[in-house]
């Protein structure tokens, strides 16, 4: 399958040589050799190669079905809870092995933590929904530590002021966009080093969107993010660099600026191009 | 613009047809909803039947003939040898204005229920001044209650009739001094089972039903929700599960009498348990239970979304977590629905406990679980069984007394299922 791939990031050697060109991660902060992932006979990642880099936010875009979401299920093992899947490959968080036998994925996931498509906040309060996290993995010694936590994810996602008068209030209850910020609230909680997002806003109206998406400029500054989206808006506007992904394989990866502008690959083009997908 | 026209002739036509066709559609819906209402209708129709009938054969057992006897306590009767059998025929004698000769007294005390004597017994137990007067209510024979709620042919030959006509007259004169009086039928509820129709109760039964349900209780409903949360959560899909599934299913469908053998081999030969006991009737029940419970219970799971697990994996939750923290709380509603509806199932099964030897008669009321009992439908069972007629207005009742715990229970599989009910 390498063949008909003479693309730049699929293998190994190729990726190095790209470092050169400035469009790899100097510093990786997670590292995914020759993966592979299957959903029982589907192959749905083929042989992907990639590094990311502490400080950044990197897109996964490519047509549906291309293995963005599987990828990203990969990075914290959630793949693992699906029936009769298998990956095989490497994926390294700060030189740790994480398909190693030793890894926990609990461990893993209080590490690198999820925002889904769809808002998923438990039907508890929003109060429960935030420190939910926090209680399973033990973080705080008190109440007050735990009330502490809470207020400071939820601040920090800039819904502690619509909400702070009725915290016992079910996280449910709350409007889409509100819903999705109480996710990403309830996954910094636990202070992950990565936070992977699939498509956070294909579920919001476009101004619920534009809050996330400025959260998610902020929130760089602290985690490395991994965001699935199909808006290549949306992936211009937060990412700093761009893979795009079909059929199971990386076709192309580079700074956002490039990949839209100057794409090398002619899959690419013809995707960011609305020529498919 | 020029083609306009052609289109629009088109379009007339179709217009034509849809609505043609939208009549058509109109009248097919019209005989859906009604076929629809008509079948709701005929459910409520015999369901109306069988409670109206219940209700015409069984409310008069809720009163029984009772009958105000005057007794006068001497001084002599403190003796534990007085004759009460005749202090009682004596009052009734008074009572009635007679001065019975033998075979009047044999008459006489047909009257009246044999516990009438014992009731005096005990009232007078606690000794008050001697030469008082004590109205003592006690309970009318069967035959005499069957008369007062007209259930005795007056028209037939005596001789074909359980009372004689001095009887019926003494009877009409009790009615008419308004000592014999119909009363809110108490000893239906107190007592036990009796040969007696008068004494006759389901208390024994009802206890009894308690108690096997309390057992089916404690190991359907555990083992039950374990077994789903297992089946759906954690055990790999393969052809073990499968064969689980299977079997499960199978044994829903299992006649429940069947579950009686089993009880009888397993529990009462095997496990020395004792005979018609409710822990054994509550074993048996339980594991005619178990399917309803575990099919409900993974039925519920299934229906919790999987966002929600995936968000609490996601945030590290172990998948003991996941299902403690988020699944069975969510698959609560319908973990409890389907429970009651599996207990209110086994409180209405007779089958299997005939095997067990609940069907026994038991006038003592149960203490505990290993006591004989009975239970409420087998209960019903034996009194249709009886030939006297009073035993078939309380067997009307006693079915009325199981239809509303039924309603009871499924009632409130309906009002937690409201209030546990969470919206994701």
């Amino acid at each position: 399958m390498h063949s008909d791939t003479d693309g730049l990031a699929a293998e190994p050697n190729d990726a190095t040589a790209e470092t050169s060109s400035g469009e790899r991660a100097q510093d990786p902060c997670i590292v995914i050799r020759d993966l592979d992932a299957w959903y029982g006979d589907i192959h749905a990642i083929r042989q992907i190669s990639l590094d990311i880099g502490y400080g950044e936010v990197i897109a996964l875009i490519g047509p549906s079905g291309c293995g963005k979401t599987t990828l990203l299920r990969c990075l914290n093992r959630l793949n693992d809870e699906v029936e009769g899947a298998r990956v095989a490959g490497s994926v390294r968080l700060e030189g740790q092995e994480v398909y190693a036998r030793t890894v926990d994925p609990v461990a893993l996931r209080a590490r690198v933590g999820m925002v889904f498509q769809k808002p998923n906040p438990f039907p508890k309060s929003i109060y429960d929904n935030v420190a939910y996290g926090p209680r399973i993995h033990g973080l705080a010694a008190d109440r007050a530590e735990l009330d502490d936590i809470v207020h400071v994810s939820l601040e920090r996602v800039g819904l502690l002021k619509e909400v702070r008068d009725r915290l016992d209030e079910p996280g449910t209850d709350l409007s889409g966009g509100q819903q999705q910020r109480l996710c990403i609230a309830r996954t910094i909680a636990v202070d992950p080093e990565v936070i992977l997002m699939d498509e956070p806003c294909s579920a919001l109206d476009p101004i619920a969107t534009a809050r996330i998406e400025d959260l998610i400029d902020e929130l760089a500054e602290d985690y490395v993010i991994v965001i699935v989206t199909h808006s290549m808006q949306q992936a211009a506007r937060v990412s700093n660099r761009v893979a795009y992904l079909n059929q199971g394989e990386l076709i192309e990866i580079g700074e956002t600026n490039r990949i839209f502008t100057n794409p090398r690959h002619k899959l690419t083009e013809d995707y960011i191009t609305g020529r498919i997908g | 613009m020029n083609r306009r026209p052609e289109q629009s002739a088109g379009r007339v036509e179709r217009r034509r047809r849809i609505a043609l066709h939208l009549g058509r559609r109109h009248r097919r819906e019209w005989r859906f909803r009604i076929a629809g209402i008509a079948a709701v209708g005929a459910a409520l129709l015999f369901l109306a039947l069988i409670l109206l009938n219940l209700f015409r054969e069984g409310a008069s057992a809720f009163t029984q003939s009772k009958l105000a006897l005057p007794v006068v306590y001497e001084s002599a009767m403190s003796a534990a040898d007085t004759d009460y059998e005749a202090l009682v025929l004596g009052a009734l004698a008074e009572l009635l204005n007679v001065e019975p000769d033998r075979a009047q007294r044999r008459e006489l005390r047909r009257l009246l229920s044999i516990d009438a004597a014992f009731i005096v017994r005990e009232r007078f137990a606690g000794q008050p001044e001697p030469g008082s007067r004590e109205l003592v209510t006690v309970p009318a024979s069967a035959n005499v209650d069957m008369l007062v709620k007209g259930q005795i042919d007056r028209s037939m030959p005596a001789s074909r009739r359980p009372l004689s006509d001095q009887q019926i007259a003494w009877v009409d004169t009790l009615v008419e001094s308004g000592a014999l009086k119909r009363q809110f039928n108490t000893a239906l509820f107190s007592n036990g089972d009796s040969r007696e129709p008068e004494l006759a109760g389901i208390r024994s039964a009802v206890m009894g039903s308690f108690y096997m349900l309390l057992v089916t209780l404690t190991l359907a409903f555990p083992i039950g929700v374990a077994t789903a949360v297992y089946l759906e959560e954690f055990a790999p899909r393969n052809r073990w599960a499968d064969i689980v599934e299977i079997s499960i299913n199978n044994l829903a469908a299992v006649p429940s009498i069947v579950f009686g053998l089993l009880g009888l081999a397993v529990f009462i030969d095997w496990f020395g348990f004792p005979r018609s006991a409710p822990l054994v009737g509550g074993c048996v029940l339980a594991l005619l239970t178990l399917p309803v419970v575990i099919i409900s219970s993974r039925a519920a799971i299934r229906g919790v979304p999987g966002s929600i697990r995936e968000a609490s994996l996601g945030l590290g939750a172990s998948r003991m977590q996941v299902v403690m923290d988020h699944v069975l709380p969510l698959a609560l509603p319908g973990v409890l629905t389907g429970t009651i509806i599996g207990m209110s199932r086994a409180l209405g099964e007779t089958a299997p406990l005939l095997m067990i030897g609940m069907v026994a008669f038991i006038v003592d009321v149960p203490a505990g679980l290993g006591d004989p009992a009975t239970a409420l439908p087998v209960q019903i069972y034996l009194w249709s069984d009886s030939p006297e007629r009073a035993f078939a207005e309380r067997t009307s009742a006693a079915i009325l007394v199981l239809l509303g715990f039924l309603l009871v229970m499924n009632l409130l599989a309906v009002l937690i299922r409201r209030s546990v009910e969470k919206k994701y």
